[in-house]
């Protein structure tokens, strides 16, 4: 066999900023960071309601600083994507069967916005009663 | 016999704080860091918070969603890590990541019992 | 006809005994309605250069040799028109993610090292003698696996996948699919010694869902979907082996 010289390509570390689906990959897995960021975020609050009325009000009062209203929206934003991708992902990723035939993947997507719905509800329910 | 692997269980969780993360976040996000602090609506006294928070079964399903997200959130983060910003150090940015996840775990369970 | 539309080809060159790396070349090839990437390649041969060098067979989109990046986009170049690239100039790469051996030609030993491992054949605990006839199957069976077992072998996959082209230890999206494949088929009893190959950290866990695999196969064989099926596999025999006591597995 002959010898082979092959030329060896490296992938730039900007690989995903040059194809739109693969920015769009990196996004969504940068999402990661803001679903981590809104724990942090809800865990203070539950500290503070756990101090009393005051550290309650007081926490309410610092997230209506522009500075924390600017980064909860750019969370928001990346927890909304992580929603969309991860219904979108999720046929795909599940092959689900009744009575031997394959759900289409727009019932499948279609059962999670219902999900999403009925949770949220139930969420504003809870907390507002 | 399957052989041990530590991944597939780290995956499941991953998958968990996932769906989670997808059906609870947007709503809870929405409330707490907009709707509440910004007066779009009117936040709940804290009597009524403090009565749904402190019991057992929001106690306990916030420390499930708690640490679920932050693994969901490490797991995520650490391959974004590899592939995006293609990381060799795997071994610490594993541990940096995973660790994350510890320490908000700890810190969950001082605030919530 | 006289005023034939012509369009611009740039074809990455690369000779090993005088180049240190890939280069670009320009030809200008007849824009014709019916002509391939590959027909204008083979029209640089034919006509212009006959030093160019690429890989093809069947020209119709069966044999999987002539894939190439085509303006970034891994493709079959025997598939893909010149008027759908239309003003051009058309970018003509070898396959991404993989070694150059010369020009357009990539080094596939390392897909062909990986397909083996996952033991893509059926395996019997025993083998039923040729006297004992065929093993049978029903069309609902062969449906189950019908559609992972189109994949021409092509590469477009590996080409099109970020985490080969930086981790070059996974296992790859066109070899978890044929595993994929023999485990759904229902003369097959292995699906345990492919798991055991899978489940390893090159095996399904690199991957982390680009989805790019599935959006360029020209065989519809989605091999993304058949990862994280693998992966809910792996996840259940893992927890199952917690579980279970030792007989029951």
């Amino acid at each position: 066999m002959t010898e082979v010289r092959a030329y060896r390509r490296t992938l730039s570390t900007w690989w995903w900023v040059r194809k739109p689906s693969y920015f769009l990959f990196v996004m969504r897995e940068l999402s990661s960071i803001f679903v981590a960021w809104f724990v942090l975020y809800l865990l203070v609050l539950l500290s503070a309601i756990g101090r009393g009325e005051e550290a309650y009000r007081d926490v309410l009062d610092l997230a209506a600083h522009p500075l924390v209203v600017v980064v909860n929206a750019v969370a928001f934003a990346f927890v909304v994507l992580h929603t969309v991708t991860w219904f979108a992902l999720t046929p795909k990723a599940m092959d689900a069967r009744v009575a031997g035939r394959r759900v289409p993947a727009a019932a499948v997507m279609a059962s999670q916005y219902v999900g999403l719905a009925v949770v949220s509800a139930f969420v504003v329910w809870l907390v507002t009663l | 016999m399957t052989k041990r692997r530590l991944e597939p269980f780290v995956w499941l969780m991953f998958s968990a704080g996932g769906v989670l993360a997808a059906v609870f976040l947007p709503v809870l996000a929405f409330l707490f860091a907009f709707a509440f602090p910004l007066g779009w609506m009117t936040p709940p006294g804290h009597a009524h918070l403090s009565a749904v928070t402190s019991h057992p079964l929001t106690v306990l399903f916030l420390l499930g969603f708690f640490v679920l997200l932050l693994v969901h959130s490490a797991h995520r983060f650490r391959y974004t890590l590899y592939d995006g910003l293609q990381i060799k150090a795997r071994r610490a940015v594993a541990l940096l990541c995973y660790g994350g996840a510890a320490v908000g775990t700890v810190l969950a369970l001082a605030v919530l019992l | 006809m006289g005023s034939e539309s012509s369009i611009g080809l740039r074809v990455s060159r690369y000779r090993p005994e005088s180049d240190p790396g890939p280069g670009w070349q320009e030809y200008d090839v007849p824009l014709r309605t019916e002509w391939t990437v590959l027909d204008a390649l083979n029209h640089v041969k034919n006509e212009l250069d006959p030093t160019l060098s690429f890989r093809w067979s069947c020209r119709m989109g069966i044999c999987g040799s002539c894939g190439m990046n085509v303006d970034g986009e891994p493709r079959l170049t025997c598939g893909t028109f010149l008027v759908d690239h239309a003003p051009g100039p058309i970018r003509v790469e070898p396959l991404a993610n993989f070694h150059v051996v010369r020009d357009l030609v990539i080094d596939m030993t390392d897909f062909m090292e990986k397909l083996p491992r996952v033991k893509p054949w059926i395996i019997r605990d025993e083998e039923q003698s040729v006297d004992d006839g065929e093993y049978l199957q029903t069309p609902e069976e062969l449906d189950a696996y019908k559609q992972f077992s189109m994949c021409i072998n092509c590469m477009l996959c590996y080409a099109a996948c970020p985490v080969y082209g930086l981790d070059p230890d996974f296992i790859g999206p066109a070899a978890i699919a044929l595993a994929e494949r023999y485990d759904l088929d229902s003369r097959d009893r292995g699906a345990r010694e492919r798991l055991d190959v899978l489940i390893e950290h090159e095996g399904v866990w690199g991957c982390t869902f680009v989805g790019e695999c599935t959006r360029v196969c020209p065989k519809h064989v989605d091999p993304a979907g058949a990862i994280q099926r693998y992966k809910l596999k792996a996840a259940k025999q893992s927890v199952m082996a917690v579980l279970l006591p030792r007989g029951a597995r």
